[in-house]
């Protein structure tokens, strides 16, 4: 698979390959090597890839955990019930919506931030260790914080900032439920965007930068022409990661709109988090479960890829 | 940089900063505040600070959630560290045919959705009498956390100097020997990174815990949602809650952030 930003994850697998050849060993050394990996890849392998192999097996059955005696085979009923279910498009819709604008919002702030703090601006490593906060903050607690002291109509600090601008008690959460979703996860991943970027530049030589300035290139410029393709990969880097994690946002959409209103930020894993345990029909949750995995391989590989055919486009102008 | 854009770049820069970091510190000021001040209309400003909120939240139910949150992270960590330091050491030093397929279905286990594993899991949890259990917790994080662990110990062994270990073999070292006498003292960087890592996933995680546990093995962030209905809206007390609930993870963060960027990116960012 050619994922942008696996290049520099690819580098690190590679790396010490020539270290101490495994190419030509006797058997019973190769098992001598391979002992100490059992253990972790035995465990990873029996909790991560048998429950699997059954979420496919559970998918092609009928079976409600409240109704004794209901378990029984139903083909593809899940799967075409998902296809008719609008439910399924509007979580599938959300979650790519939502995933596609955290990661470009974010990118593209901490990109914006991750410069300040390498210029020489006064007081940078204290601006580093407050703008990480957002993200070691706890997911529940930076939601619960905005949802009820920072955007309550009534208490919170922002709808009375914003009432001398004519725009009355605005609330939020009940009114732009999606928007306030994307910004309190822009708000969580610009710093984690931030530090990967931060050390992308951090890398650079700034002498390269300053024989560019003395053949008269300007500060757009050389951004375009040299920091940009040398931070492009760590870009890449940050926006993958952080894609395969967005992808999965539970606890914002829990605490700030519990999917609503109606289904207006539910995305996969809320939706499944409805039918397993509202519902407990295990044959359809199942079902969604091999929908979310090949969504994330979408996810991760075409909306990336789009994303950065306009990092690479914006370069070679 | 000329003085005077330097001077603009810092206030612009710290206006950004500070828009970014404002969240924390409402927390807390709403967390200093009595329940009238901290619900006001308009928002109060200005106030005596008190800490009687924290105490009522300390001497509260809370500490026992707090405590599972210890229990699982601290377990979770430390089998990653036993699990993942051997492996990472069949992946470095004395690397296993097929390396680099092993790394890769580490790490494609690590991004594979939560979805994809979790109605058997919780089955399994169920006919095992585990759920609201820690330990199913415990097991759970470990699964998240291992992947990471194994690639982020890896880029620290490739470190270490080949010589030193072909001069304990010379001297008939056993694997044992490497690991205590040669591995652990040179990459306790690497171990602490890699609990720092473990330490943020694991404390913060919710969706596994609201779906595993209910009230014996529940969590910080399980005290927390109950917020929301149960027990009523009271601000400062879940400011006081949220703050003491976040303090490990930002301490922690704050403290080691070098190792931060590298356990983030699985050791591929230095």
């Amino acid at each position: 698979m050619n994922i942008p930003g696996s290049s520099i994850l690819r580098s690190v697998a590679g790396s010490g390959g020539a270290r101490d050849s495994a190419a030509s060993i006797s058997r019973r050394e190769a098992w001598a090597r391979r002992l100490p990996l059992l253990p972790a890849f035995i465990y990873v392998f029996l909790v991560t890839q048998i429950p699997f192999v059954l979420t496919i097996y559970y998918s092609f059955f009928s079976w409600n955990l409240l109704k004794p005696g209901s378990f029984r085979f139903s083909g593809l009923d899940n799967y075409s019930g998902l296809i008719t279910d609008e439910s399924t498009r509007i979580a599938v819709w959300n979650t790519v919506l939502l995933t596609v604008s955290v990661i470009a919002i974010s990118v593209i702030l901490g990109t914006g931030v991750a410069m300040l703090l390498n210029s020489e601006v006064f007081g940078k490593g204290l601006m580093r260790t407050l703008m990480i906060a957002p993200f070691l903050i706890m997911p529940t607690a930076g939601a619960l914080i905005w949802k009820h002291t920072l955007l309550n109509p009534l208490y919170g600090l922002l709808p009375w900032l914003l009432t001398p601008f004519g725009l009355g008690r605005i609330d939020f959460v009940g009114q732009a439920p999606m928007v306030t979703v994307v910004t309190v996860e822009v708000w969580r991943w610009t710093p984690f965007m931030m530090l990967i970027i931060l050390a992308g530049l951090q890398s650079q030589n700034p002498e390269v930068l300053e024989a560019a300035r003395v053949d008269g290139a300007n500060a757009f410029q050389a951004f375009r022409r040299i920091t940009l393709p040398l931070v492009r990969p760590f870009i890449e880097l940050g926006a993958l990661l952080g894609s395969l994690f967005v992808v999965q946002t539970f606890d914002s959409i829990y605490v700030l709109t519990a999917g609503g209103p109606g289904e207006d930020t539910t995305n996969i894993p809320y939706r499944l988090y409805i039918v397993a345990f509202q519902g407990f029909s295990i044959g359809q949750a199942s079902a969604i479960g091999v929908v979310a995995v090949i969504v994330t391989i979408i996810v991760a590989t075409f909306a990336l890829r789009t994303l950065f055919t306009i990092f690479q486009v914006e370069a070679r102008r | 940089m000329p003085i005077r854009s330097r001077i603009v770049w810092s206030v612009v820069g710290w206006v950004v900063v500070l828009l970014f970091f404002f969240p924390v510190l409402w927390m807390w000021l709403e967390s200093l505040k009595t329940e009238p001040q901290a619900a006001s209309s308009p928002p109060t400003f200005f106030f005596v600070p008190t800490l009687s909120t924290f105490q009522e939240v300390l001497s509260g139910d809370f500490p026992p959630f707090f405590i599972n949150s210890a229990i699982a992270s601290i377990v979770s960590t430390l089998l990653v560290l036993v699990l993942g330091l051997p492996a990472a050491y069949a992946l470095a030093i004395r690397p296993v045919k097929r390396t680099q397929d092993f790394l890769f279905f580490f790490i494609s286990t690590r991004f594979l959705p939560f979805a994809a594993s979790l109605v058997p899991l919780y089955l399994l949890a169920r006919d095992l009498q585990l759920l609201d259990n820690i330990l199913a917790l415990v097991l759970i994080y470990t699964t998240i956390n291992l992947p990471l662990g194994v690639w982020l110990l890896r880029s620290f062994l490739l470190e270490i100097p080949p010589d030193l270990f072909e001069a304990a073999r010379v001297d008939g070292a056993s694997f044992r020997h490497e690991i205590f006498r040669i591995v652990v003292p040179l990459i306790s960087p690497g171990l602490a990174a890699t609990s720092l890592i473990c330490l943020i996933f694991s404390w913060n995680e919710f969706f596994y815990a609201v779906n595993f546990t209910s009230s014996v093995a529940a969590t910080t962030p399980i005290f927390l949602v109950g917020f929301i209905s149960g027990r009523g809206l009271f601000y400062a007390k879940l400011a006081a809650a949220a703050t003491v609930s976040s303090l490990p993870v930002l301490m922690a963060g704050w403290i080691a952030q070098k190792q931060l960027i590298r356990g983030l990116t699985m050791g591929a960012v230095k």
